[in-house]
């Protein structure tokens, strides 16, 4: 067996794959599929200061291979998390990374703060990209000052590791990889869903709520692995890749791109044991190639 | 939320190889599976009238997989039994699968009917396609000794659905849209309801079931339906499937489908 542990931060992870938030709910969904403490790590969903509803239904539609969706962040806030979910799942080996979401910069340090006296939350990943809320999320993810202001405010509330998660509505992704390195993010992890939209000629009506979503799933990935490629080039500090990852091919490809470790997102949805087959995959791979150390095929590209 | 305790289900994931595919109408098709390992027993699954399954669609027809309402469980054969419309490239795929062919799918998902609020005279009503899931509640409240009625809507003679079958169970009434079979008009309209039920169980179009549940809540019985949202996972992790009730916005997947009709916001 391959080494397949890395580093992102401080946090260690003991192989590179992990879930994407917002499709793996508290991780308990997936118990009955695969063993959790098999996971490099799981993205628990998008957690705000104050509960939401999220968006009106419909908020999903199928696309070519991939889906748009329209949650908009629905949660039960994070006092709800801390006191109900945060203790059920504490039973897990795995590191759980929380991620982070706010319609201000106080709500994020506010969030951050509290996630902080959590022994095993060792990470958070910063929603500075989410496009279907109305303020904040992808308004904070789409200029480099924006970006850098939340990370700026996460970091002086968070003593443990910052993964900002970035947005690829942008023109340019580095600018935004670059602002929040300089505000001491010990990562970045990128793609968030991409802002799409889709109509129902016949009823002559969008098929979502809020008319645009965030299309995810094998559509994006090629738009993801460039992506990550820049970053990579851009900065110092450890990227994690995801966008459309449905396989350990897939997987290897945003490694090979310049992914420390890659979170695994739609594919949950429709084969809840992608995750550990990626893992088996990577493994197998590095022995097939003569690789005793996935660190030796980060951003060979 | 008045359920039964999530901790006492669980989901597999199985190949299943399609034994029978019967025409049912115009287009529909009945489904018989058995798991392709034999030795996985349905009966061992803990598998409720109301649940649901996700399939994955054959050849990759569609990105995700496509939810479908079990119809009926045959222990005795460990067959699972599909009512499978046509409403898309995801179930036509399914549909056109052949025998022997191996659909993989998720079972079995979310909450069923509550069978013990039945009481001992209940209504079953099913809209087109909808029927599916009344044909394993039905033979279950007669296993507990219940005798349940049936009321099937459909557009016309040829569109009825699982009438021998639910006869078998039950007395059973049809309305058709244009009188071609039993009487005119919606099931809403049937002389049946003018009949005193202990509970109503419906499955079928939104209007429907909308239009069950105020006669129910005029009778003050007790009346669950069965909703299809649009969903994603079908185990409670995208949160798209939502409805909205007096708890909020809840996923259709894993807090339904089935719902107690004062759980509803368009019944409240």
């Amino acid at each position: 067996m391959a080494q397949l542990g890395v580093k992102i931060g401080s946090l260690h992870l003991n192989n590179p794959v992990l879930t994407a938030s917002g499709t793996f709910g508290y991780g308990e969904e997936f118990s009955d599929f695969i063993n959790l403490d098999r996971l490099g790590g799981f993205i628990v969903k998008g957690t705000t200061l104050e509960p939401r509803q999220g968006n009106d239904y419909p908020r999903m539609v199928e696309t070519p291979s991939g889906m748009l969706n329209a949650v908009g962040l629905q949660n039960k806030g994070v006092d709800y998390f801390i006191e109900n979910i945060y203790p059920e799942l504490t039973k897990y080996t795995s590191e759980i990374i929380v991620n982070i979401s706010g319609s201000s910069v106080e709500d994020y340090a506010k969030v951050a703060e509290k996630l902080n006296e959590l022994p095993r939350i060792n990470a958070i990943e910063v929603n500075i990209s989410c496009p279907n809320v109305k303020t904040g999320g992808m308004a904070f993810g789409t200029t480099a000052s924006g970006a850098a202001s939340v990370t700026k405010a996460v970091r002086n509330a968070f003593g443990k590791t910052v993964i900002v998660k970035l947005s690829p509505n942008v023109t340019d992704i580095t600018e935004i990889a670059r602002a929040v390195e300089c505000e001491g993010a010990d990562a970045v992890s990128l793609i968030n869903t991409l802002m799409g939209m889709a109509i129902d000629v016949e009823r002559q009506r969008p098929y979502l709520s809020t008319y645009t979503g965030g299309l995810s799933g094998a559509a994006v990935r090629p738009v993801a692995v460039r992506m990550v490629w820049q970053v990579h080039k851009a900065v110092k500090i450890p990227v994690i890749g995801l966008g459309g990852i449905m396989s350990g091919r897939d997987a290897l490809e945003f490694i090979l791109a310049g992914a420390t470790a890659i979170e695994v997102g739609t594919a949950n949805f429709i084969n809840p044991k992608t995750t550990v087959e990626i893992i088996d995959y990577i493994d197998d791979y590095c022995q097939r190639h003569g690789v005793s150390d996935i660190n030796q095929l980060i951003g060979i590209i | 939320m008045e359920k039964t305790d999530k901790k006492t289900i669980h989901n597999y994931m199985v190949d299943f190889l399609i034994t029978d595919s019967i025409s049912a109408g115009d287009d529909v098709v009945l489904l018989r599976l058995t798991p392709a390992d034999s030795n996985v027993m349905l009966r061992d699954m803990g598998i409720r009238p109301g649940q649901f399954v996700q399939v994955k669609t054959p050849g990759n027809a569609t990105f995700l997989r496509r939810p479908i309402s079990i119809c009926y469980v045959d222990d005795a054969t460990n067959q699972l039994w599909l009512l499978v419309r046509d409403a898309g490239n995801g179930s036509r795929a399914i549909m056109d699968s052949p025998i022997n062919s191996v659909l993989n799918i998720i079972l079995p998902l979310g909450n069923g009917f509550s069978i013990d609020k039945s009481g001992t005279s209940p209504l079953l009503i099913g809209g087109g396609v909808g029927v599916a899931p009344l044909l394993m509640l039905g033979a279950k409240l007669k296993e507990y000794g219940i005798k349940p009625t049936f009321l099937i809507g459909a557009k016309n003679r040829n569109s009825i659905l699982l009438k021998n079958e639910l006869s078998d169970i039950g007395e059973t009434y049809v309305s058709t849209d244009d009188g071609s079979y039993g009487e005119k008009g919606l099931v809403t309209q049937n002389h049946i309801l003018s009949n005193k039920f202990s509970s109503i169980y419906c499955c079928g179009p939104l209007p429907m079931m909308k239009a069950v549940a105020g006669i129910a809540s005029s009778d003050n019985i007790f009346c669950e339906v069965s909703l299809e949202n649009v969903m994603g996972c079908g185990i409670g992790a995208c949160l798209c499937c939502v409805e909205k009730t007096i708890d909020g916005n809840v996923c259709v997947c894993k807090e339904g489908p089935v719902f107690n009709i004062n759980q509803l916001l368009w019944h409240n």
